[in-house]
């Protein structure tokens, strides 16, 4: 891991407009993302030699390649577990990069879930295997599998709506600042939150990502490439995936201890092999699909004690000026779910001070990918 | 109504089901309980396996109540409860369930006031096999 510590940089960041529903196909979308990183990077589209994405991702590296004329490709993968694997794509990236396989990376990810089909309005789907234990019961969607976690929590540790609430506004806050975001200039209120009509109980309509069509990009290189790129660059500091043992995706009922779920795991990997801790992160970008995971992560990484992830959110510490400022391009919830790659071009962004909700000398990041599944995170520092 | 997807693992559990039977998969060599079925003991890594019988009870772990948009068949009976339940017997064991007021009755049909985390439950089965849940003390 050594070899990995501050030994790439994510050099090129782009992204397409976000929109419920965009008029171009996903593979239209995912070129046109990693033109504009790649142009952002000033690297020509043919120095590409290296591709990660996930395996949801529909646009395969082979179109990629061919549509935007990329060189001969040393390297590429695709992570698995939806919204888990954002931050792995880097990882992945770097760790080809770092030891030789490839020379400039570029990870995408390119959805339309917002105007794409849902699979609970539709009876006649085939549902996969392990749902035999789930689905039958009404647990149809990933709002009622992390919910059932949410109610533990609340249970458990008097974490409340209130703690919820704090996450959603948090994000819809810094979504009002950014005009990219789905929500910008659109404020979100207590009462517009505790008013909102049910997804599934203890989790409301606020307490739910977006359902967005777009695209996003980033242009991973050696740190000595990297001195000589149009940007500052952003170093991945580390990184690290996290699958623990006896995990089961989304319904993580069945382990010992289900409330500590994939981000512990990936959390003590990446700290380990990291020269900074908890304290020493300026601004965060945590995944979320539902705010819930937001006070499950806070305790998975360490920067409050099992228990105090919702108390951790009040007294506005997770807005600007606040302890942990969070998602401050207004994350999953308020810009766009986009499997959380926003999330990591926004970390960028704010390494380079150039957020549309700079945190004043910003200069390490967090970022994560989605909790309740196998996950990864990137640690980013300027 | 969705009905289980059934994999070479789970079959067991849906024929005891199908007989009124909740039965675990366990280690026929050290005895571990698993579950969700799988082909190897995570604890021994052994192949050998048994279906042990248990005695139906156990506590809700925690619950939820989903609320449109649902497939058509559970949106017509929401909001209803979807249980965690915790095995009496096998405490690490928890089975996604039905809070119902009786044996195939709407998966609404037990008042929302009545449900909360730790209440005692029983299994009871539907006609087709699916294990459902009722309080002790409704």
């Amino acid at each position: 891991m050594a070899v990995l510590k501050d030994a790439t940089a994510i050099v090129g960041i782009g992204q397409t407009p976000f929109a419920k529903q965009l008029p171009e196909s996903e593979r239209a979308l995912a070129c046109r993302a990693i033109l504009a990183a790649l142009d952002d990077a000033g690297i020509a589209p043919d120095e590409v030699d290296a591709l990660a994405s996930y395996t949801m991702e529909e646009t395969d590296e082979v179109e990629v390649a061919k549509a935007l004329g990329l060189g001969d490709l040393t390297f590429f993968s695709k992570v698995g577990y939806g919204g888990g694997g954002s931050c792995a794509t880097v990882a992945h990236l770097a760790a080809a990069i770092a030891t030789g396989q490839a020379t400039v990376g570029v990870a995408w990810r390119s959805r339309k879930r917002g105007s794409g089909p849902r699979p609970w309005k539709n009876t006649t789907v085939q549902l996969p295997t392990p749902a035999q234990w789930t689905r039958p019961y009404g647990l149809l969607r990933p709002a009622d599998e992390i919910a059932m976690l949410a109610r533990r929590h609340m249970h458990e540790y008097g974490t409340t709506r209130d703690h919820l609430f704090n996450v959603a506004l948090a994000c819809r806050n810094r979504a009002n600042q950014n005009p990219a975001a789905i929500m910008y200039e659109r404020p979100l209120t207590r009462e517009m939150y505790m008013n909102s009509r049910w997804i599934s109980e203890p989790l409301c309509l606020f307490d739910n990502c977006l359902e967005t069509d777009g695209a996003l990009a980033c242009v991973v290189v050696s740190a000595e490439r990297a001195r000589d790129c149009r940007r500052t660059p952003v170093y991945v500091h580390s990184a690290a995936q996290g699958l623990p043992a006896q995990h089961h995706g989304m319904v993580n009922y069945w382990n010992d201890d289900p409330l500590t779920g994939p981000a512990w795991t990936a959390a003590r990997h990446l700290w380990k092999h990291a020269d900074l801790t908890p304290d020493d992160i300026d601004v965060a970008q945590i995944y979320d699909a539902f705010t819930a995971l937001i006070p499950l992560s806070l305790e998975g990484y360490g920067f409050c004690a099992r228990g105090e992830g919702g108390a951790f959110t009040e007294g506005g510490a997770l807005e600007t000026g606040g302890r942990l400022p969070l998602n401050t391009s207004g994350g999953g919830l308020s810009e766009a779910y986009v499997h959380g790659f926003n999330l990591i071009n926004e970390g960028v962004r704010q390494l380079r001070g150039t957020s549309t909700a700079q945190v004043p000398d910003a200069a390490t990041c967090l970022v994560t990918a989605g909790e309740g599944v196998p996950t990864s995170a990137l640690l980013l520092r300027n | 109504m969705l009905t289980p997807v059934v994999d070479d693992d789970g079959a067991p559990f849906w024929e005891y089901a199908a007989r009124g039977e909740l039965r675990i998969q366990a280690c026929a060599d050290c005895a571990e309980l698993r579950f969700p079925p799988r082909p190897c003991c995570p604890h021994c890594r052994s192949f050998a396996t048994e279906w042990r019988r248990v005695s139906g009870r156990g506590r809700i772990w925690s619950y939820v109540r989903p609320h449109p948009p649902l497939l058509p068949d559970y949106a017509e009976q929401a909001p209803y409860h979807v249980v965690l339940v915790e095995l009496t017997d096998a405490p690490r064991i928890r089975l996604v369930g039905n809070l119902v007021s009786g044996p195939g009755a709407r998966l609404d049909s037990v008042p929302a006031e009545r449900i909360r985390i730790g209440a005692r439950v029983q299994v009871v089965f539907t006609p087709t096999g699916l294990p459902q849940w009722l309080l002790e003390r409704p």
